[in-house]
């Protein structure tokens, strides 16, 4: 049988290489003037480097422009890098960011239209359509998941429960008796819920789901076929940052071999994050973006920390629109242990692969002369044996595969089921324990 | 052979006795207990009166256990009765992956988890060992 593809805006989803440049010159030399003529931070940085908007003529020009960070939010808040005065700014959204003050953003009637349009391409991808049923469970509020799926999903004429995150029972019992097809939330959500299903004995076969878009957090590909073996869907993953819209940057098709990136909205790069310097396709770094579109908030060169590489091959649904490695992990979130970078999302997929051990884990970093790292998991019932010698052997085999495969020592511990803390939001999978000890 | 329940708990102070607990509460009487223990956790090995209904409790409770069947021998309650057994085991080539002991009126009941079962039960057989069945959970 051959697979299908479903797409939104055929004639901008499958607009080719050339096209998309064209496209993408046109409107970077757009938005680089309307930077400098309307947001004072970037007219006062280009002054500062003698950068006139003349200078970006093409595509390749783009790295003369200086990297865009988060702390320059920061300093600019609450309001400070809007590009219209706050009458045009139909809608304020906010960073989940859980330490210092929030990034603001601001959108204007077209911005609204534009992150809606992108919402329905992307729900649109993994061939979800009027059909279905799509059960919301992202948080509504200042956090942009819960309103951007909103509505993505109704553009495209899908039904929509906008049940926000939390409340598990209510959410499958939701679930069974409105026959959702597709459930929407973080994925470590999407596990809770399939194990509170599992404890309460409440049969997958109840439930109509079909599709899980899953995103607002680094996962792994091992977590990918749990959740899918656990809920008996296919789960795709969503990109986004409020910065740039919120959910909506890039999704997977059907074909989940990379996040497609809206290029007529978007210029992806990859830079090294230590040195800045922009590096080529298939090249290992931190995701930087261009924003073409955007009209309240718009950002050159946004560096987003996220670590990915670029594809630029056309694929296989047909979309030439560059495919951005799932999030290998945060440049902010890489730890350094005895001197050995480790991204935990890196930890998670070694660890899924191996039988035995739970989506349960908690990765602990102390100090005490060396660097410790511990990994916390919980057995799966599968694999509790009676004899220490078999549970020593899981232990061993546990901490042989980690440093073979990410050359890092570890020591491992058992914990009983349930004792590691479970997630509805984003999930604290890393406790770093040194930061209080420097 | 006789049906043995392993729990796993974490070496932490309380935690036996919230396992205590339950069992008391649930009316479940502990005829023989054993710990293995490591640094991190302990393996706690348990026969009770009605090990269906224990192992439905502790599931509930989500406590991670398994049922595994041992061998359940009663010796005379005197010195070299254990001896007896370990010998016949190892002259036979059979390693004994754990062992324990509980007592019952006038004798010893021996608990063993060997790597050839049936070779094992077969040999004690042979030897006029009595060799328990349901009959521990009464004890």
């Amino acid at each position: 049988m051959a697979k299908r593809y479903e797409y939104w805006n055929k004639e901008m989803e499958l607009k080719n290489r050339k096209e998309l440049d064209e496209i993408q010159t046109k409107r970077l030399r757009a938005i680089v003037k309307y930077c400098y003529e309307k947001v004072p931070f970037y007219n006062k940085r280009f002054k500062e480097i003698g950068l006139h908007p003349d200078d970006i003529k093409t595509k390749e020009d783009i790295v003369k422009i200086p990297i865009t960070k988060k702390q320059d939010l920061r300093d600019n808040y609450p309001f400070g890098m809007f590009a219209v005065p706050l009458t045009e700014i139909v809608r304020i959204h906010a960073s989940s960011g859980t330490t210092g003050k929030p990034t603001v953003v601001g959108y204007t009637k077209n911005d609204i239209e534009t992150w809606t349009e992108l919402m329905a391409r992307t729900i649109m991808a993994p061939n979800v359509t009027k059909e279905d049923i799509v059960q919301n469970a992202y948080g509504y509020g200042l956090f942009t998941g819960g309103l951007g799926f909103h509505y993505g999903a109704e553009r495209i004429g899908a039904t929509v429960i906008p049940i926000s995150g939390g409340n598990t029972e209510r959410q499958i019992l939701i679930m069974q008796d409105f026959k959702s097809t597709v459930l929407t939330c973080t994925p470590s959500y999407s596990l809770f819920i399939a194990e509170y299903m599992k404890n309460q004995d409440i049969d997958i076969e109840s439930l109509s789901l079909r599709v899980g878009i899953f995103g607002a957090e680094p996962w792994s590909d091992s977590l990918r076929k749990k959740i899918e073996d656990a809920l008996h869907i296919d789960a795709i993953d969503i990109y986004g940052l409020s910065e740039l819209c919120g959910p909506g940057v890039s999704v997977e098709c059907p074909e989940k071999a990379g996040l497609h990136i809206w290029e007529d909205h978007f210029i992806p790069e990859i830079i090294n994050p230590e040195t800045s310097e922009q590096l080529g396709e298939d090249e290992q770094g931190a995701l930087v973006f261009t924003t073409l579109t955007k009209e309240g908030i718009p950002l050159l060169r946004y560096l987003t920390n996220d670590i990915s590489i670029l594809n630029y091959e056309k694929c296989n649904c047909g979309r030439w629109h560059a495919r951005m490695k799932k999030v290998i992990g945060r440049a902010d979130d890489m730890l350094i242990v005895r001197g050995i970078n480790v991204f935990p999302s890196e930890v998670e997929y070694q660890l899924m692969k191996i039988p035995g051990v739970s989506e349960n884990y908690q990765i602990i970093v102390d100090r005490d002369i060396l660097d410790i790292l511990t990994i916390r998991v919980e057995v799966t019932p599968e694999y509790f044996s009676d004899k220490i010698s078999d549970m020593e052997a899981l232990k061993d085999k546990i901490e042989k595969h980690l440093k073979a495969n990410l050359q890092i020592h570890a020591n491992v511990e058992f914990a009983a089921p349930g004792s590691i803390e479970r997630s509805i939001g984003k999930a604290k999978r890393v406790i770093d324990l040194r930061k209080d000890k420097i | 052979m006789v049906r043995q329940l392993s729990v796993f708990l974490p070496n932490k102070p309380g935690i036996l006795a919230i396992f205590t607990e339950i069992l008391g509460k649930n009316s479940i009487n502990i005829r023989a207990l054993t710990v293995a223990d490591t640094a991190d956790y302990g393996i706690l090995r348990i026969i009770v009166d009605d090990p269906t209904k224990c192992l439905n409790v502790l599931k509930e409770a989500n406590y991670l256990v398994s049922e595994t069947e041992v061998i359940a021998v009663e010796v005379e309650d005197k010195p070299g009765a254990l001896h007896q057994i370990a010998k016949l085991m190892g002259d036979n080539g059979i390693n004994i992956e754990y062992i324990y002991s509980t007592l019952k009126a006038g004798a010893a009941v021996i608990l063993i988890r060997v790597n050839k079962p049936e070779k094992a039960l077969e040999l004690l057989k042979k030897e006029s060992f009595k060799v328990l069945g349901d009959e521990i959970y009464k004890i």
